[in-house]
């Protein structure tokens, strides 16, 4: 798995062109997308999990998740979690850990980090716009660069679904009254294996799935909450017909 | 608090006790035949609710340390552990996690109420004082609270806190090393607070709440119309517009529970997080002495007095004045009872000055805490300077406005109820 990705990395280095290099760190304060996610569209989480696991788990870890909790949550049974969610030799009662040894923060210039609380850190529409936000920049170690996280350490794995994308820039004036380049947002380059479209659910799912790995009870808790809630309005009720009942005598 | 020593008679159990612990005598005494005024409206509620949030932190809080690491590597994964692997332990972590805010709340409204009722005048100064020291212990409790999950913004918050002390002239340095138990926050920090968070404050606390009620109990309470009901009795030597706390104002407190613990339930449910109010998200990454969160603020509840550490420049070489103003805009409030010359107590009754000042005064702390959470840039520098003027003129000038202020007359008996 690991070796693919590499390989995908390396193969994109020669594909960098000549981009502009003044590249303005503006990059990051470009609004993020809305992903629009469902924690409780339990299809959608089962696809994000697949492709998290086939995309993302070969470097990122979810230290905080266990491989049987998810499974369970998303309504995976153990046979196909073993047979085609997990890629290591772990239990499934194991924590979902990536397969990179510690040293292999050289092979990136840092370690990539652990996902389990990215959404609750950054936001979902922060995970689903990064997913869509690679171009190719050839001043980068790997050719590219993310428009929501200017000077990415991060290849692009996502190329063979979602096909390479170039940056668009736009002519701005500085303070100083000279043109320079800004980046705006990004254009398709190369087609990848999924539409646009079906890209955007890609993206979208992944982002719904580390939502639901930031916090794994997330869905249970609104569902109770309605219980709850209700059910403690209608305590309200009685505790305010019982002060009445109590308070007829005070003039 | 002078009750007799009173027995039911009783040959049961409770004539048992009677006989060896003063159970009944204190009931009557502190509950049953304990009067209020019978007028007590929407403000008064948060007194009881404040004792409620109290339990739940402290019953919560107990349930935490069940599975919570003071240690600095283990910290931050032991909350993930309570949030994900402990049954229930989401719940419980939310629960004081919301609680935490919701003290501050309920305590700013219960503070807000003694300035609209003059519930600090004259005989009750003492319990105002208790409450102003309990409000600090809790600020002490909820800063010390918030080190321990050992998330980026609680390394960073705790570290420009404790730095704060090291402007103190001669002694600062020294002062945030013993603070600090090392020369940055680190685990020995983290020990401490933790032991300090849950045992020393919470014992100080409830020490405060204890001498607080029996304040409150031994002169009665305050009314929205700011007059004692003990001047007017019946035969009995009860008072005419007071009426027993139990059962009257525990079924009514109960309605205040109930509907508190609507809210409380539909945060804790549907946001605990409160869009990054209650918990912030850079706190949702570890600790990380290496990396600066790109904008520090502390918890909201802290953000109107670090807006004024902030509106206050450096003088002479040294910010301690910034410092200096912080710490005098609590020390100030010790004072309200003796700052506030009115001859009348309740809003009821005084004069457009007083309201105004009022109003004007709750304006600015509420723009004062929007100041403390945005980065020091654009208008809020210069909001942040002129609402720290108007929450000091507010106290400062009392003297002198409650004095000339014109008030309406005070009646003799208290106006109607809910």
């Amino acid at each position: 798995m690991i070796k693919r990705r590499l390989l995908i990395a390396i193969a994109l280095l020669p594909l960098s062109l000549p981009w502009g290099v003044a590249l303005a760190q503006e990059g990051g304060e470009i609004e993020v997308q809305r992903a629009q996610t469902d924690i409780t569209d339990m299809e959608s989480l089962q696809r994000g999990a697949r492709d998290f696991m086939n995309y993302c788990s070969g470097c990122h870890s979810i230290a905080y998740l266990r491989y049987n909790r998810m499974a369970e949550d998303l309504k995976i049974p153990e046979k196909e979690l073993t047979a085609n969610l997990m890629f290591t030799s772990q239990k499934p009662f194991d924590a979902i850990l990536s397969a990179m040894p510690a040293e292999a923060a050289d092979w990136f210039g840092k370690q990539p980090p652990d996902l389990s609380l990215m959404a609750r850190e950054k936001g979902v529409d922060y995970i689903y716009s990064f997913l869509k936000g690679f171009y190719v920049d050839n001043t980068r170690p790997w050719g590219v660069n993310n428009v929501y996280l200017p000077s990415a350490a991060m290849p692009d794995v996502v190329a063979s679904v979602q096909g390479l994308q170039k940056p668009v820039f736009k002519s701005e004036k500085d303070a100083g009254g000279s043109d320079h380049m800004v980046l705006v947002g990004v254009d398709a380059l190369t087609k990848g294996s999924l539409a646009p479209q079906e890209y955007d659910g890609f993206a979208r799912d992944i982002a719904n799935f580390l939502d639901y790995a930031g916090e794994p009870v997330k869905a249970k808790r609104q569902s109770l909450g309605v219980f709850v809630t209700l059910f403690l309005l209608v305590g309200f009720v009685f505790a305010y017909l019982l002060k009445k009942e109590y308070w007829k005598d005070v003039h | 608090m002078a009750a007799a020593p009173e027995s039911t008679g009783s040959n049961g159990l409770i004539g048992w006790i009677d006989k060896r612990f003063p159970l009944t005598a204190l009931w009557r005494s502190q509950v049953s035949e304990y009067y209020a005024p019978k007028n007590f409206n929407f403000w008064y509620y948060f007194g009881s609710l404040a004792l409620l949030i109290l339990v739940n932190q402290l019953v919560t809080g107990i349930f935490l340390t069940m599975n919570y690491k003071p240690s600095s590597a283990e910290a931050f994964a032991s909350i993930e552990y309570i949030m994900r692997d402990v049954n229930w332990g989401w719940l419980i972590r939310y629960m004081h996690s919301t609680g935490a805010s919701a003290f501050f709340i309920v305590i700013y409204l219960h503070m807000f109420r003694a300035l609209l009722y003059g519930s600090h005048r004259k005989p009750r100064e003492l319990l105002w004082i208790f409450g102003c020291l309990i409000f600090l212990t809790l600020m002490a409790e909820g800063f010390m609270g918030y080190v321990l999950p050992w998330g980026n913004m609680s390394f960073w918050g705790a570290q420009v806190i404790t730095s704060l002390f090291g402007s103190l002239p001669v002694v600062g340095g020294t002062l945030v090393d013993w603070i600090r138990g090392d020369y940055v926050i680190a685990d020995a920090t983290l020990n401490r607070f933790f032991a300090l968070h849950v045992a020393a404050i919470p014992l100080a606390l409830i020490f405060l709440v204890v001498a607080h009620l029996m304040a409150l109990h031994e002169v009665g309470s305050n009314n929205p119309d700011g007059i004692e009901i003990h001047e007017h009795n019946d035969s009995k030597g009860h008072p005419l517009d007071g009426i027993p706390f139990h059962p009257y104002y525990t079924v009514k407190d109960l309605v205040g529970v109930m509907g508190f613990l609507v809210i409380f339930a539909g945060v804790i449910f549907f946001a605990p997080t409160f869009g990054g109010l209650f918990l912030e998200s850079p706190n949702f990454s570890p600790a990380n002495p290496l990396q600066t969160p790109p904008h520090i603020a502390p918890v909201w509840y802290f953000t109107p007095f670090y807006a004024m550490l902030r509106a206050v420049p450096s003088f002479a070489g040294t910010q301690v004045w910034g410092v200096l103003v912080m710490g005098a805009s609590i020390v100030v409030l010790f004072f309200v009872p003796w700052l506030d010359r009115s001859p009348v107590k309740s809003i009821r009754y005084r004069g457009p000055i007083y309201k105004v000042m009022l109003a004007i005064f709750v304006v600015s702390f509420v723009i004062l805490g929007i100041c403390g959470l945005k980065p020091p840039a654009g208008i809020y520098p210069m909001l942040a300077k002129i609402c720290t003027v108007l929450y000091f003129a507010f106290f400062l000038l009392m003297p002198w406005y409650t004095r000339i202020d014109r008030v309406k007359p005070v009646p003799e008996r208290v106006t109607g109820h809910d």
